[in-house]
């Protein structure tokens, strides 16, 4: 695959190939490219490994405002020499002469033995025809000159005074190519185009659970077709979860090894009294056996939501309601890829005085349609507490076969009555991890509760 | 659900012209769910409610019905006898009081009715029966018992040689010693005599719920059958024997009646009984407008008989359809007579306007605020175990809710903090790439009365990086985005978190939660190995009730 170049980095590695140890500044220059867009092609040509940068300082120098004055009047010491070369004179004549510059011009040339005093006169000694620090101020004058262009020696004799020398100190950078960028042939192209075939990194989206997205998916779908949620608790005793759905308590389905009992838990309270003599009076009638109170007040993890919908029943009575409950629920099963012992269920009831089982029906094909299932048919199937009784069939694509959904029914008359609902209650229910299987093409339903984060993070959020 | 194998070529049989994929359409319309086919061969589910589908006799019966091959109530031709007496002693009363049964003669009996027949007692036993609890069944070869019988009480050390064994045993022995024994004498309870049915001769028949007499026992050599049913409720009984009897009549047999007396028990009658119905209420159910003769064809394709009287319809029930009560169970007979796939779907506006739960709402808001932080979504089952809340997090065991007989020993208990989960669930995506940041709202729970259901909600941050302030910012983001809730936390000690590195979180000056960096000894525990900080507040009490 070819390298894409930016138009930017283009000209950079024309130029540096051209001309190849260049400045920024330099390059602004050769490439007509502002310095903001020279900086970013330097950066993208280093982490291509395709441009050196070298960085360096250098140190500039310019003369002070006494050094100035020394460059354009001479030096102290100079000025000093200028009016004894012709005669020795007085010292305070001297003073009267050089002014503010006497003192330094003074104590240097007497502390290196240029002057001596003789009869109150100063005349000159050994003074040198070039003095130290003169070639430096002729070699500065008005300019700024690189410190590494001086003689060093020269500088410092005159680098302690006050004012005379300004060091400025510059960092400098200075790119050139790489082995590997001189080789590149740069084509005219058109536009300003990116390795767009390039991988990227991976970055994760915090993401609500999928489960919990086919949760609210379901839960939209029933308040649109306006169901009322109600929410009540997971562990409830057995008068709700069994007997009031008219589960005898000699029922299989009521034993521990379907059922998850709460160990040494009982309700005190478990419904009002009128509720409690009718249940159990059409538990004596219809099942014939000692119906046991102790039994009923043993607390369980709810073995579906009914419990919740069937007690907001009893307890409210309406003649018109769309409710449904949605939530977790218990079996004590073996832990496989198609059963869990703990799964979520939506289970909503309909009661009203002309709800019929074509309604029922009608509302579990609009229900499927709405998440995209539009092959479906029903087949009877029995409840204990429900009569008639159905299922819905759906086909499944993938697997190429009718699975079971959601069952149906309308609740027995053994059911409400004793509870005093008088009108007609159409009910549905089923597991929704089935339909999450369905949406994610999962075959096991453990995928759901492992939290693995590379599913968690892969998952498809809208399906 | 009970499950049968099926032959299509003895079910063709017994039914006539009708193809193999008729069946196989068909057979989920009388409630049977095909498990699997294999050429011949198909297993069907079929409802603890219908003990008559345990037999392919009995599927054939209703199978007559759906294709109007042969419709209507099947009746019992019992014929009168006097040859078979069975007196009841006193002594049965307060352990095993009601005993029935019914004669079967001249029946060809192969493999497969045998078979069959074994499958349909067990499926007897356990539904009906209540695992022989209420009413069990004993079949025997007619032939080797001499009339009259006498149903009474022996003591346990009386002897005889059981089905399946070829010596003498004790009542003791067959109960300490025989898997039958083990399985269902506690049914006995701790009395010192036990039920037994003793012929004239003082052979013992049948040692009821238990085990029937060797002698007795049924072969393909058997012609004529004698049938018993045991049990605590004379009407349980004589509905199970009514089950068998159907059968045995459909399989070729010509049924005779025993007369029973003694101890207030009474012959069987095996009656139908009758309900009245009328048009409107099974309209009213099924949203249909059905007439009187198409509701009583129905009821009659699903072998039931129906007559007109005045406006209202006279429907009999055979006496093996005891799971028929009253008239909602006459709407689904008609409704599967009729058909389901007979009857569209109707959507009817509603009357009613929906609502979402507003803990639903305000969780969800929560949650997408937690989304933008970064956070991701993890859902843990509340059922648990003690390694992931205790153990693992080096936390004392108070007050555990613990679940009886659980078959998975990660789910004993429930959980009453959401965060060990959320520790667990890291300890599995070691692997994955980092930062791991995740959180989830659930349900807890705490002894109570007797049980407080809260809403709890936990956030953990796992990377090389994580601290302390990390997450005390992400908290504090989320409740002041959220409910404009502003946190305050306080030194505090907890055993998931690192002394020192602890804090109490509280709003308003009520405590809601803790949050801290996980303890070294935890995150060693689990092998992870970055830095771990987590919070967990409960919601209840502070953004709902």
């Amino acid at each position: 695959m070819s390298q894409v170049f930016h138009e930017i980095e283009k000209k950079i590695i024309t130029s540096l190939k051209n001309n190849p140890k260049q400045t920024p500044e330099n390059l602004e220059k050769s490439t007509n490219l502002s310095p903001d867009q020279i900086r970013r092609g330097i950066e993208w040509l280093k982490l291509k490994e395709l441009a050196i940068v070298n960085e360096s300082q250098t140190i500039n120098i310019s003369l002070g405002k006494n050094g100035l004055e020394s460059f354009h009047k001479g030096l102290p010491e100079r000025r000093l020499y200028d009016l004894l070369k012709n005669e020795s004179k007085k010292l305070q004549d001297l003073q009267n002469e050089l002014g503010s510059v006497f003192g330094p011009a003074i104590g240097l040339a007497r502390k290196n033995n240029w002057v001596d005093t003789s009869e109150d006169k100063i005349f000159l000694k050994n003074y040198p025809s070039e003095l130290p620090g003169e070639k430096t101020l002729k070699q500065i004058g008005e300019n700024k000159i690189s410190k590494s262009e001086l003689d060093i020696d020269d500088l410092s004799s005159i680098l302690k005074r006050p004012d005379f020398i300004i060091e400025d100190i510059i960092k400098t950078k200075e790119i050139s190519l790489t082995e590997n960028a001189k080789s590149i042939e740069i084509t005219t192209g058109s536009s300003s185009a990116i390795n767009v075939e390039s991988k990227v990194p991976d970055v994760f989206v915090a993401r609500t659970h999928p489960l919990k997205d086919t949760i609210d998916e379901i839960r939209e779908i029933f308040v649109t077709l306006g169901f009322t949620e109600i929410i009540g608790s997971m562990a409830q005793p057995s008068f709700w979860n069994f007997d009031a759905l008219f589960t005898p308590q000699d029922h299989p389905a009521r034993e521990l090894q379907d059922t998850f009992y709460l160990d040494g838990l009982s309700a005190k309270k478990i419904g009002t009294s009128e509720q409690i003599r009718k249940i159990s009076e059409s538990h004596k009638k219809n099942w014939r056996y000692y119906w046991d109170i102790n039994e009923a007040r043993k607390m369980v993890l709810r073995t579906h939501t009914t419990c919740v919908t069937i007690k907001h029943l009893a307890d409210n009575k309406p003649d018109e309601a769309r409710v449904f409950s949605l939530g977790r629920v218990f079996r004590n099963e073996k832990v496989s890829y198609k059963h869990l012992v703990e799964f979520n269920q939506i289970e909503g009831v309909v009661v009203g005085k002309n709800a019929t089982l074509r309604d029922l029906m009608g509302i579990q094909r609009e229900f499927y349609r709405r998440i995209g299932i539009t092959k479906i048919k029903f087949w009877p199937t029995f409840f204990p507490y429900t009569e008639p009784s159905l299922q819905t069939m759906v086909y499944n694509d993938r697997l190429e076969k009718w699975v079971e959904l959601f069952g149906m029914g309308i609740f027995r008359p053994e059911v409400t009555k004793p509870l005093g609902i008088t009108k007609p209650v159409l009910a549905w229910g089923g597991g929704i991890e089935r339909i999450a299987m369905l949406k994610y093409g999962l075959d096991d339903v453990r995928e759901f509760y492992n939290n693995n984060l590379s599913w968690l993070r892969s998952a498809t959020k809208c399906q | 659900m009970p499950v049968i194998e099926l032959s299509y070529s003895r079910l063709q049989k017994l039914l006539g012209k009708v193809s193999k994929k008729q069946i196989s359409d068909s057979l989920p319309f009388l409630g049977l769910d095909i498990e699997s086919e294999d050429k011949d061969l198909v297993r069907v589910e079929y409802s603890p409610n219908r003990p008559d589908y345990s037999t392919d006799l009995g599927i054939a019966l209703g199978l007559q019905g759906l294709f109007g091959i042969k419709t209507g109530a099947i009746k019992l031709n019992i014929k009168k006898s006097n040859d078979y007496v069975i007196h009841v002693e006193p002594s049965v009363t307060k352990i095993r009081p009601f005993v029935t049964g019914i004669i079967a003669k001249n029946g060809r009996i192969d493999d497969i009715i045998i078979k069959q027949l074994m499958a349909m007692q067990e499926d007897l036993h356990f539904g009906i029966g209540r695992k022989r609890k209420k009413s069990s069944i004993g079949i025997h070869d007619l032939d080797k018992i001499s009339f009259p019988l006498r149903y009474t009480t022996a003591k346990r050390d009386h002897r005889f040689v059981p089905l399946n064994s070829d010596k003498e045993l004790t009542i003791s022995e067959i109960l300490d010693n025989t898997n039958v024994g083990q399985d269902y004498g506690a049914i006995l309870g701790n009395f010192p005599q036990v039920p037994l049915i003793l012929d004239s001769k003082k052979q013992t028949v049948s040692f009821p719920p238990i085990i029937n007499a060797s002698v007795t026992t049924v072969t393909t050599k058997t012609k004529n059958l004698f049938v018993e049913v045991t049990g605590i409720n004379k009407d349980d009984a004589e509905d199970m024997l009514s089950v068998v009897a159907t059968i045995l009549q459909t399989a070729g047999f010509t049924l005779v009646s025993t007369k029973i007396s003694g101890a207030k028990n009474t012959s069987p009658k095996l009656k139908p009984k009758k309900i009245l119905i009328n048009s409107v209420l099974i309209n009213q159910m099924l949203g249909l407008n059905l007439t009187n003769s198409q509701i009583i064809s129905s009821l009659k394709k699903s072998r039931l008989d129906a007559t007109l009287k005045g406006k209202n319809i006279v429907c009999s029930i055979p006496s093996y359809r005891f799971d028929i009560f009253g008239p909602m169970d006459l709407v689904e007979e008609v409704t599967l007579g009729y058909g389901i796939q007979n009857l569209e779907p109707i959507l009817s506006s509603s009357q009613t306007l929906g609502q979402t739960n507003p803990i639903s709402i305000k969780l969800k808001s929560l949650s997408l605020i937690m989304i933008g932080l970064g956070y991701t979504e993890a859902l843990n089952s509340s059922l648990t175990s003690k390694r992931v809340l205790y153990e693992m997090i080096n936390r004392e065991p108070i007050n555990i809710i613990s679940v009886l007989d659980s078959k998975s020993q990660e789910h004993t208990i429930l959980r009453d903090s959401i965060l060990p989960g959320l520790l667990e669930n890291l300890s599995r995506n070691i692997h994955t790439s980092y930062p791991q940041k995740l959180f989830e709202t659930g349900t807890i729970f705490s002894q109570g009365n007797p049980i407080d259901e809260t809403t709890s909600f936990a956030g953990i941050s796992a990377h090389q990086d994580s601290t302390f302030t990390e997450i005390k910012s992400i908290l504090q983001s989320a409740l002041k985005t959220g409910f404009d809730l502003d946190i305050e936390t306080k030194t505090f000690s907890h055993p998931i978190f690192e002394e020192g590195r602890t804090a109490s979180i509280s709003v308003h000056g009520k405590t809601i939660g803790i949050m801290g960096e996980i303890n070294s000894k935890t995150i060693e525990n689990y092998k992870i190995r970055v830095p771990v900080v987590g919070f967990e507040i409960s919601l209840s009490g502070l953004i709902f009730d």
